[in-house]
């Protein structure tokens, strides 16, 4: 159910390789793959059938590049596809000229409008703007409540009325008007697209406020029945967008493709977590990733491997954990993680990296200081840092334009750093899944490799033999935020 | 920390990470190439053609938008499985056809194809038209369905009360089946306590007072924040006390990719056990609008505090539900009670024929 889109079929393309165009064959082949991880990630049949038609009219004699396989190209083609399937036009929030700007948030039950209402109210006020929520939810018992508390956390009031979901939408314009408010959230009870009552009485809400935008809120989890509930809530209340919620479990998303298909309207916003904070605009890529069960770990696999040959990488690993690793090693590894892009965006997608270093600010121009220094060190150093006195110090200081004290830190830290990783491969193999797996694989090779090698060879800290398979996900044992020595 | 030091860490970092995923990434694909992936393709391809011809013999221009052409091929699907069986030429197109309605069911793709699988062996290899084939599945699927205990556990030593804890991802309807449980309990003599162990979301405890006012169950609730575990325990000294014999624990909506959050219930489950109180059902609420993601759901909650059954929840609306079919059939973890709607009386018990019969409705 995880393996990627690549993984899976890869191996139906192996024999393919090296073939000038993709053709109908090769891509047919791949299209079932498609459907079936469309299906899975719960995007409509119908839906499905569209997409699959339009991939494959895209993919058909596209000339083969010679960077990716053709099961790369493919999937990098569906990737592009659902990300313009899922974006397009973007929605531009502009101001009603004679305040206030109203907002309706319609949809099915529990999928998050009351909150949502909240967090858009919360969005409006960053944009310096001054909302009013307005509770016309009195189907739902306490739903109002909640919409006070939810408000009060934001600091934005709530206006409703206790008898009429109409009469609180509509005497909500004049106490917007009174009180100054400039924008306009009104939340609605949550309602069955089937329900002719309850639907028409949206539709009286919405007459009433004669709202600037109505975002139908779509939860993310949704199956098949996506397309039908949003058909019903776009005939009834022409729907200018849509609010995707409850992306913090693992759900595909897939029904956000089946909605933004049949609404054809933008999706707006996405809402990533429980916290009022968790609310952000969409991003279509990250979303069509997540459908084909492209994780961003995938991304960063994908990338590395295009940066790494896969051995090197795990001989690289391997020198670290033992505590051999050099700063030619380290220089050479910097250079291909900076070839896989931007480090900030690549710790983003690591997993098991602290929070507090995914928001380090990291300066780029500090790391071609780096690389400077290490240039101008003799190989000999490069190899065993602890040679460089004073005199050498100068030197490099000089070569590089940097101070001496600077050439001293750099190597301070890095030999910091590699104690620290080396700690983290004595770690039992149970809470070290990640630097075990790397480390126990390859000891024949590297052993192969390095024999007779002139460096230090650093202790063996594990047992030979396979590395055992475990399915434990990825993560840095031993890396909480108090592991990170001088981090504060 | 420095810049250098963070630089330096983040590149360590990434390579251990790079090595570790490529690792992981060459085991899968070893794995998925000795695997086959073919069947769940093919049946893939089957359905999608047919659906893409269902849907350019309706459009006849092309030209029409996308929106057009979907609203039109749903539209004759109306009468939906019923009218496609009509059209289907053969016994291949029809086994299709049940196919498709099972994916838009959210009975799911392996699950549909496996299911269709063992209904083709019942037919006898004669047999030809589309009859045989709904009859197949439909009785496949109650056979699937069925034998199974829909009963709600209580207590029959009378050394305290039962719990009855709800479970479940936000906004799938825990509040509201809690609410008209208790009223259908208190109606048939139970002495019932309500628990708002939802101490998370805003108002949630305001929302299950009124719905005890309704049943006239006693509720029992903490502050906003609180711990829900020690709101539970508190139901259930409070039950003990007064002679109650059922707790219905509330608890806040939760995924189940949420580690804290899924300790946090673990811990509600054990600690409505320390006093007098047994927890003999563990409810899973589940929305009939819940795609694959629900069978994820339903085992993760079942790992962490060993679901009892489900509760199917919104199944008034357009959507089938069908993901339950999974759920039990993987996990041997029966429907117990449908919600069919939003009145007191909305909840009813599961009943595997009308279910299946309208899989296909």
């Amino acid at each position: 159910m995880f393996e990627t889109l690549t993984d899976r079929f890869e191996a139906a393309f192996t024999k393919l390789r090296g073939r000038g165009r993709l053709s109908a064959d090769d891509v047919d082949t791949a299209l079932s793959e498609i459907r079936v991880a469309l299906l899975e990630a719960d995007v409509n049949l119908d839906v499905v059938s569209n997409l699959t038609a339009r991939i494959r009219e895209r993919a058909v004699g596209e000339e083969l590049s010679r960077a990716l396989n053709p099961a790369q190209q493919v999937v990098k083609i569906v990737l592009s596809e659902l990300t313009e399937s899922l974006g397009g036009e973007r929605l531009a929030l502009t101001y009603a000229s004679k305040p206030p700007t109203v907002v309706l948030l319609a949809g099915l039950q529990g999928t998050g409008k009351t909150t949502n209402a909240a967090k858009l109210a919360q969005w409006f006020l960053r944009q310096g703007r001054s909302p009013l929520l307005v509770g016309a939810d009195l189907q739902r018992p306490a739903a109002v409540e909640q919409l006070r508390t939810l408000g009060g956390r934001v600091g934005v009031p709530v206006f409703s009325h206790s008898r009429s979901p109409v009469k609180a939408a509509s005497a909500s314009l004049a106490e917007a008007t009174r009180t100054g408010r400039d924008v306009v959230i009104v939340d609605t009870a949550g309602r069955l697209a089937i329900d002719a009552e309850m639907m028409d009485q949206v539709r009286r809400i919405s007459k009433a406020v004669k709202p600037d935008y109505t975002f139908l809120v779509v939860d993310a989890t949704v199956g098949q029945d996506a397309v039908n509930s949003a058909r019903a809530f776009h005939q009834s209340l022409a729907l200018d967008g849509v609010i995707l919620t409850k992306l913090d479990g693992d759900a595909r998303g897939g029904a956000a493709l089946s909605v933004k298909e049949v609404v054809g309207r933008p999706i707006a916003f996405a809402s990533v977590g429980e916290k009022l904070d968790d609310f952000e605009p969409f991003h279509p890529d990250r979303l069509a990733s997540r459908i084909l069960g492209m994780g961003d770990v995938e991304t960063l696999i994908d990338k590395a491997e295009s940066a790494f040959e896969a051995e090197q990488a795990e001989q690289t690993a391997t020198r670290l954990l033992e505590g051999t690793f050099t700063l030619d090693d380290f220089l050479s590894t910097m250079q291909q993680v900076l070839g896989m892009g931007n480090l900030r965006s690549l710790i983003g997608m690591m997993p098991g990296v602290p929070r507090e270093l995914r928001s380090a600010d990291i300066d780029d121009s500090r790391i071609g200081r780096i690389t400077g220094m290490i240039h101008s060190m003799t190989p000999a150093e490069r190899a065993d840092p602890d040679i460089i006195d004073a005199s050498r110090r100068q030197r490099i200081a000089a070569g590089s334009g940097c101070r001496p004290a600077d050439v001293k830190s750099l190597i301070d830290q890095f030999k910091q750093m590699r104690s620290m990783m080396k700690g983290l491969g004595g770690l039992g193999g149970k809470r070290a899944p990640a630097g075990s797996r790397a480390r126990s694989s390859k000891q024949s090779g590297r052993a192969k490799q390095r024999s007779g090698s002139q460096r230090r060879s650093g202790g063996r800290t594990t047992p030979k033999g396979p590395a055992p398979a475990s399915k434990a996900p990825l993560s840095l044992p031993g890396l909480e935020k108090g592991d990170w020595p001088g981090f504060n | 920390m420095t810049p250098v030091l963070l630089i330096i860490v983040l590149v360590a970092l990434a390579v251990i990470v790079v090595a570790a995923a490529v690792l992981i990434v060459r085991r899968r694909r070893a794995a998925t190439a000795s695997g086959s992936g073919a069947s769940a393709g093919d049946v893939a391809d089957r359905v999608v053609d047919r659906v893409a011809e269902r849907s350019a013999a309706q459009s006849g221009v092309t030209g029409t938008s996308l929106r057009d052409r979907l609203s039109k091929a749903r539209a004759a699907l109306g009468g939906p499985l019923a009218s496609a069986l009509e059209r289907a030429s053969s016994s291949e197109e029809a086994w299709t056809d049940v196919t498709e309605a099972l994916i838009r069911a959210d009975v799911g793709l392996a699950t549909s194809s496996e299911i269709v699988s063992a209904a083709r062996a019942r037919v006898e290899p004669g047999a030809d038209g589309s009859q045989p084939a709904v009859v197949a599945l439909k009785s496949e699927l109650r056979d699937r369905l069925g034998g199974f205990d829909r009963s709600l556990a209580r207590r029959d030593d009378g050394a305290g009360p039962a719990v009855w804890l709800f479970v479940g991802v936000n906004g799938t309807g825990k509040t509201t089946t809690i609410g008209k449980l208790a009223k259908r309990e208190a109606d048939r003599g139970a002495r019932v306590v309500l628990a708002a162990g939802d101490t998370f979301r805003a108002a949630a405890a305001d929302q299950l007072a009124m719905w005890s006012e309704r049943s006239s169950a006693h509720i029992v609730r903490g502050a906003e924040g609180a711990d829900p575990a020690s709101v539970v325990f508190d139901a259930v000294e409070s039950a003990a006390a007064r002679g109650a014999d059922l707790v219905m624990a509330d608890t806040a909506g939760r995924f189940h990719t949420s580690q804290n959050l899924m300790a946090e219930l673990q811990k509600v489950r054990r600690v409505a056990e320390r006093g007098t109180g047994v927890v003999t059902e563990t409810l899973l609420v589940l929305d009939a609008t819940t795609g694959q993601n629900g069978l994820a759901q339903a085992r993760q909650f079942t790992e962490a505090v060993d679901v009892t059954g489900v509760v199917l929840t919104k199944l008034d609306g357009s959507a089938k539900g069908g993901i339950v079919v999974s759920v039990q059939t993987e996990l041997g973890v029966p429907v117990k009670l449908v919600g069919v709607g939003e009145g007191i009386a909305d909840l009813v018990p599961f009943d595997e024929t009308e279910f299946v019969d309208a899989l296909f409705d």
